[in-house]
């Protein structure tokens, strides 16, 4: 899904376990593209989300509100919500926005994947 | 938890909007006239703190025929916040405007612009600019305000217009927060307050215009977990100070003896 400054690309590792890569700009408009990622992995039956940023460019407020949505969104499903590849820079902004308490953070997605598993 | 890749260019020249982490507020340069309680040491209460149910609430006006550019219209915005805000609402922040990393300290009206005597706040509070860039900037704000959670303030072009808006997402603080919002007191002030502000900043660019409004409750259920934030209920503990001020006062002529 190609919206304005966001593409994801979705892989699903195992029937509970997918990957949604965040590649470009995480704003207010990106809440079409998300919502699209999180539906497919959704009917995928995938169980555990894990949101690869490791090509993040940019992400404003909205876009930290945008996540929040979608952890609302992931609870309500009974699915659990990971992030991984966050650059120092965009990992204390997690921490900041006390986001890194809702969203459990990995450094890499190999080390998500095997966590998870 | 490291992850040592090197930011991009893109990522380098738009990193400054963000303000750095904070373990605890801290206010400074605060004028006489300022109540300076329930912020100093203050946590952030977060966007997925709170007690209350989430809702995202958008307001907007549109400034139809005013030649000014969204990035102008945030310059004023930041420049001339407290200005715009309802009468018998104070907003005390940094003399330079909006900027990341800024604690300002608030001191509000109750419900219909209510204030004690001789204008007195009747909510003492805070709140810290974490996100600020030409087009936008967010606050969030500490434990003790009615809100867990973020307001941004944006301004984009809708066809030949700019339109300024303000967007909440958050949760009432604590369980009587939350009550009043249930009994409709706490959503009424915070409409009326954020379409009075609208409406002052569009006045100032040369428009007299309505709001619009759309209210999304995001998560219905409340988090008992957090119930216990009550403790630092900034409208309590602004009530409890007011009630002790003649002890403070006794307190004070035995001092000066």
């Amino acid at each position: 899904m190609d919206t304005v400054g966001l593409t994801t690309q979705i892989r699903n590792i195992t029937g509970a376990t997918s990957v949604i890569e965040i590649v470009g700009d995480v704003t207010g408009q990106s809440e079409d593209a998300l919502t699209d990622a999180f539906n497919q992995v959704t009917s995928h039956g995938a169980r555990n989300i894990l949101l690869d940023f490791s090509q993040l460019d940019y992400m404003n407020s909205s876009g930290i509100g945008l996540l929040v949505t979608l952890l609302i969104r992931v609870k309500r499903q009974n699915q659990r919500l990971y992030a991984c590849g966050l650059s120092e820079y965009y990992r204390q902004i997690f921490e900041l926005t006390r986001l890194e308490e809702a969203i459990v953070i990995y450094p890499t997605e190999q080390e998500a994947i095997a966590a998870i598993k | 938890m490291d992850n040592q890749q090197p930011l991009t260019e893109n990522q380098t020249a738009r990193q400054n909007p963000w303000a750095a982490p904070v373990d605890r507020l801290k206010v400074s340069n605060i004028p006489g006239e300022a109540i300076n309680l329930n912020v100093e040491g203050r946590h952030l209460s977060g966007l997925v703190k709170g007690f209350g149910q989430l809702w995202q609430k958008t307001y907007r006006i549109r400034l139809q025929g005013a030649s000014v550019s969204p990035q102008e219209v945030i310059k004023i915005w930041k420049e001339k916040f407290p200005e715009f805000w309802p009468k018998g609402n104070r907003f005390y922040g940094s003399v330079g405007g909006i900027t990341p990393g800024d604690v300002a300290l608030l001191n509000l009206a109750g419900p219909g612009g209510v204030t004690g005597p001789g204008g007195a706040p009747l909510i003492s509070t805070g709140v810290m600019v974490i996100f600020a860039d030409d087009e936008s900037f967010s606050f969030m704000t500490p434990e003790g305000h009615m809100f867990a959670g973020m307001i941004t303030f944006s301004a984009f072009k809708q066809g030949e217009d700019t339109v300024a808006q303000a967007q909440a997402l958050v949760r009432a603080n604590d369980p009587i927060y939350e009550t009043t919002f249930r009994l409709g007191f706490g959503h009424k002030a915070e409409d009326a307050f954020w379409a009075q502000t609208l409406q002052s900043l569009a006045k100032y660019c040369g428009v007299e215009a309505t709001t619009e409004e759309k209210i999304t409750l995001v998560d219905p259920k409340v988090q008992w977990s957090e119930a216990g934030n009550i403790r630092y209920n900034a409208a309590m503990r602004t009530g409890v100070y007011y009630l002790l001020a003649p002890v403070r006062w006794f307190g004070n002529l035995f001092k000066a003896k």
